[in-house]
């Protein structure tokens, strides 16, 4: 029955839903890498993201772009404060705490956001800041907001990619990855390191949801617990700490996703989503593009 | 300074236990049925200190439990059946039968919040009777509770079967509109007779009883009917990514779409239809009843509900009437069930004269031809009422009746 053009649609349904679990993942995957944190509050910061624009497109009636920008920054704004709060004191503690904390974090955002005189615990819809526009190319449909999704998050990525490979910041953060204690032996502030991590993780989570909002016109206080899970997720499965693995995984992710619902059936497509996980633990649970490190004595 | 940090916290912790302790006490202490103690969170009516219980030919006093969804994703339904509750105790307590202590509840559209509320009012509260609540998701377990505890409750809009019966007859329970069995039927007639729609697609929320009951229902008559159904897809509640189904549903071309969930999903739902090429005319069912449905997206779309306010009975009219003074708008399908529910409730209470729940359920039963705002209601053996349901149609962005539809 496999009509190609229906198969290459499917696929691109796939790629939409991949990229936008890629943006939230990067952020998991370079806080992981930093600290060896998971921050489960992630999708917390992804669904503030979102209800910022909201506030921006329907409230102020701002642009697409300075829209985007100004969730962006507030995402930066609450995840450093976040991360001084809730994460800095347990610097030293065992890991599990951090985690505990995470979880703690994460529940917090969302339930204070969802008391009625913060965001309400109703779904709204998003207005979207453009019209979207739909093109047929050989028999597909391919509209705007895919566009969009897809240059939005190449350029993240390549963003992304010159901060940690060609700036001194970025240099400071593949220190503090390597080794923690070190780095700071070397005369690296590990604070502002981490700070500044977090700060670009969740500026990334704040465009995701964005995107997100405008691609599935709806917000609401919980939206970002499934996408932030497979978001988590997609970057296990392409190598926790290794920012391209973070985008393969996601992308492996929403395909495995949109192709199971099409082909096999729409009530198994979560439950493959989780069992890549857990295939992916048990096989390799360094991920797609992990290498096992081994310590050196 | 080492000594007092263990002291600092001993007192806090003390602190914030008493403050426990204060907070779990603050609701009302339980007190023996049928005196009037006000215990409501919102009390419209009959809060006042009406102390002594009913005397044969006076008022009898009565508490009554709402639990309707106020807030989360079915909010809209929620509000408009406390309007109209409100409406009807008013009414009725003006009318000087009965006096009603009114305790409301928001279950938040959600199961487990709807049993903590029900238990809430049944065992702390001590109501009489409950009307409730407003989905079939939460008014089945909500029932389950209610029947065990041998309070008679009546839902205004769950349309469900198993609300009633589930495996036998809770004889406690009942509701004051039709049944999705019906519903399904209602649609699928109206697809292949007046839509002459050959194939169809389906597409509900799995985790939702009352969309899974209404697409399994439609399925059934629409093949009875002759018709094909193309597509039966299922997705998450969780869910907002609908592309890979409708890209599918696209792709089969059916000559029309169901999608019986409630106006939040079908809102995305319909959006990402549109988007994905899909051209069929979108059917669903009374879920979509909501002053916040995307009636651009669904635009030309037809939906089963329990009433139109174009309809001129009187009594409708009259209806409509009187809430758009009160309220500023017309009352939707939820709102007028709501007050039929309560109407019918009152009823009970005063043809059986008295406040306890067996006599309120035998008057109840055998409540026969009671004018509501939604048609005559006589009882069958499940405690659902037998009535029509009219086919309203999305056009220019507006509700327009289009056909009834008799059992």
């Amino acid at each position: 029955m496999v009509d190609l053009s229906y198969l290459a649609q499917q696929v691109i349904n796939g790629l939409q839903l991949g990229f936008v679990y890629a943006l939230i993942a990067l952020g998991y995957t370079m806080v992981y890498g930093i600290i060896r944190l998971i921050n489960f509050a992630h999708g917390d910061i992804f669904m503030i993201g979102a209800y910022v624009g909201f506030f921006s497109y329907s409230v102020l009636h701002w642009d697409f772009l300075p829209g985007i920008l100004f969730s962006m920054v507030v995402c930066v704004i609450v995840a450093v404060i976040i991360e001084r709060l809730a994460y800095k004191p347990l610097r030293n503690a065992p890991r599990i705490a951090a985690l505990i904390t995470a979880i703690g974090v994460s529940m917090f955002l969302e339930y204070f956001t969802s008391l009625k005189f913060v965001f309400g615990p109703n779904p709204r819809q998003f207005p979207r800041p453009f019209e979207v526009v739909t093109w047929q190319i050989g028999g597909i449909n391919v509209n705007s907001i895919q566009l969009i999704i897809l240059v939005v998050t190449l350029a993240m990525l390549a963003l992304l990619q010159f901060v940690v490979y060609r700036t001194k910041m970025g240099m400071a953060m593949r220190g503090v990855s390597f080794d923690f204690d070190t780095a700071k032996l070397m005369g690296i502030n590990v604070d502002v390191v981490v700070s500044f991590t977090f700060a670009l993780g969740s500026a990334l989570a704040g465009a995701g949801g964005i995107l997100f909002a405008i691609a599935y016109p709806q917000v609401q206080p919980f939206m970002g617990i499934m996408p932030g899970l497979k978001a988590f997720v997609a970057a296990v499965l392409g190598g926790i700490g290794i920012i391209p693995g973070a985008l393969l995984g996601a992308l492996i992710m929403g395909q495995a996703e949109v192709l199971t619902a099409a082909f096999v059936s729409t009530t198994w497509k979560d439950a493959v989503a989780f069992a890549i996980l857990i295939i992916v633990l048990m096989v390799k649970p360094t991920g797609l593009l992990g290498k096992r490190g081994t310590d050196k004595v | 300074m080492k000594h007092l940090k263990p002291v600092v916290l001993a007192v806090f912790a003390l602190a914030v236990s008493a403050l426990l302790v204060l907070s779990g006490c603050s609701s009302s202490a339980p007190t023996p049925a049928a005196t009037s103690a006000p215990a409501a969170t919102s009390a419209p009516a009959a809060g006042a200190a009406a102390a002594a219980p009913a005397a044969a030919g006076k008022a009898i006093a009565i508490k009554i439990g709402l639990s309707a969804p106020l807030s989360g994703e079915v909010k809209t339904f929620g509000e408009s059946t406390k309007n109209a509750f409100d409406m009807a105790v008013d009414e009725a307590t003006k009318a000087g039968k009965v006096n009603i202590t009114a305790v409301v509840v928001d279950d938040k559209g959600d199961p487990t919040e709807g049993v903590n509320g029900a238990t809430k009012l049944i065992n702390q509260d001590k109501v009489q009777a409950i009307m409730g609540s407003v989905t079939s998701k939460v008014t089945i377990p909500v029932s389950e509770v209610a029947q065990a505890n041998k309070v008679v409750m009546i839902t205004s809009t769950s349309t469900n079967p198993k609300v009633t019966v589930d495996g036998k007859r809770k004889d406690f329970i009942f509701r004051a509109c039709f049944i999705d069995p019906f519903q399904g039927t209602v649609m699928a007639k109206f697809a292949a007779t007046t839509l002459k729609a050959k194939t169809a697609a389906v597409v509900y929320d799995i985790s939702n009883d009352y969309t899974k009951g209404l697409s399994e229902f439609f399925r059934d008559a629409f093949e009875k009917g002759g018709g094909k159904v193309v597509q039966f897809d299922s997705y998450g509640a969780q869910d907002v990514d609908f592309s890979a189904i409708l890209t599918k549903t696209a792709s089969l071309n059916p000559d029309v779409l169901f999608i019986p969930d409630y106006y939040n999903k079908v809102n995305l739902l319909a959006n990402q239809a549109r988007e994905k090429g899909v051209k069929a005319p979108l059917l669903g069912g009374d879920g979509w009843d909501s002053p916040e449905l995307d009636t651009k997206a669904v635009e030309g779309g037809y939906f089963s509900n329990h009433y139109s306010p174009e309809d001129t009975r009187p009594e409708v009219q009259d209806w409509v009437n009187k809430y758009k003074a009160k309220y500023n708008v017309v009352p939707d399908a939820l709102a007028t069930l709501g007050y039929d529910a309560t109407n019918l409730l009152i009823n009970a209470v005063v043809t059986a004269g008295s406040a306890d729940s067996t006599k309120i359920r035998d008057a109840m039963a055998a409540t026969k031809g009671f004018k509501a705002v939604t048609g005559s209601i006589t009882f069958d053996q499940n405690g659902d009422p037998v009535k029509s349901a009219v086919v309203i149609q999305i056009k220019d962005g507006k509700q327009k009746f289009a056909e009834a539809v008799n059992p």
